[in-house]
């Protein structure tokens, strides 16, 4: 089956960040096509590539990157929750006239059309949130 | 591109947190995609279409306008759950006055609310094909 996932909650605040991530493993473990995750609300924080959690505790940022790496996965960030929230790309950071970007390799950020799209084309369309 | 069943359920107070103000952004894309919408509220979602919403000492924007104008965006369903209603002392009249043209019936306005029981919103999100709750 095809899936869009979308996260609505941030990394170690909720739960819902790490039940999306291992969610995502396991369909793609199972044969099923993730055709696109999409983060909204505080969940555009999965996406920073400045977290630096204690050694012994997971880094759910970098464990989205590598998955998607893998599995060439669609990661989205919503660009409006991202620019409430002081989540950059370099193009956005430069348009903004900002001087740091902080988005992890294997995300980037779009509308929210995406979300649209991704329920549309897909089978299921999974929330993971509060 | 395929018109699907969109459902977005609002289930939090329209203050105190974002997802409110945020599910709103999501409808009024979903709108522009010409999709089948329709929104529920439940719990206290409901608060999101009471009247009279000032926040003026929280000193955030009153967005409640922005669900008046759904029904130009040909958003026609607005499914409000009595129980949720019943539970928070509010009555269909606290509501604001929620409406939408029908162009098959001489543009006359309609309410786009629809009181429904526990079971029979149920029964419409059992339709549907896309749900996303906020």
């Amino acid at each position: 089956m095809k899936y869009t996932i979308m996260i609505n909650e941030g990394p170690y605040q909720h739960q819902s960040a790490d039940s999306a991530l291992q969610f995502t493993r396991a369909l793609l473990e199972k044969g099923h096509e993730v055709f696109r995750v999409f983060f909204y609300h505080d969940g555009v924080n999965n996406g920073t590539r400045l977290s630096v959690p204690p050694g012994d505790d997971r880094l759910i940022q970098k464990e989205w990157s590598e998955l998607a790496k893998e599995h060439e996965l669609d990661l989205v960030i919503c660009i409006a929750a991202a620019q409430r929230r002081g989540l950059m790309d370099a193009d956005e950071a430069k348009r903004q006239g900002l001087d740091a970007d902080n988005i992890i390799e294997g995300f980037r950020i779009s509308g929210l059309g995406q979300l649209i799209e991704g329920g549309i084309q897909s089978d299921r369309t999974i929330v993971f949130g509060d | 591109m395929a018109t699907k069943k969109f459902m977005f359920v609002n289930r939090k107070a329209p203050y105190g947190t974002v997802y409110a103000l945020e599910s709103l952004e999501v409808v009024l894309i979903a709108a522009a995609f010409d999709q089948d919408i329709s929104l529920a509220f439940i719990d206290d979602g409901v608060y999101q279409i009471t009247k009279g919403q000032d926040t003026t000492g929280i000193g955030q924007k009153n967005f409640s306008n922005a669900y008046k104008a759904l029904g130009d965006y040909d958003i026609s369903k607005m499914y409000v759950e009595k129980e949720s209603l019943e539970e928070r002392g509010l009555t269909p009249d606290d509501l604001m006055n929620l409406v939408w043209e029908d162009e098959d019936d001489d543009y006359k306005e309609k309410s786009s609310i629809i009181l429904v029981n526990r079971e029979e919103m149920a029964a419409v999100m059992a339709e549907q094909e896309v749900t996303l709750s906020f």
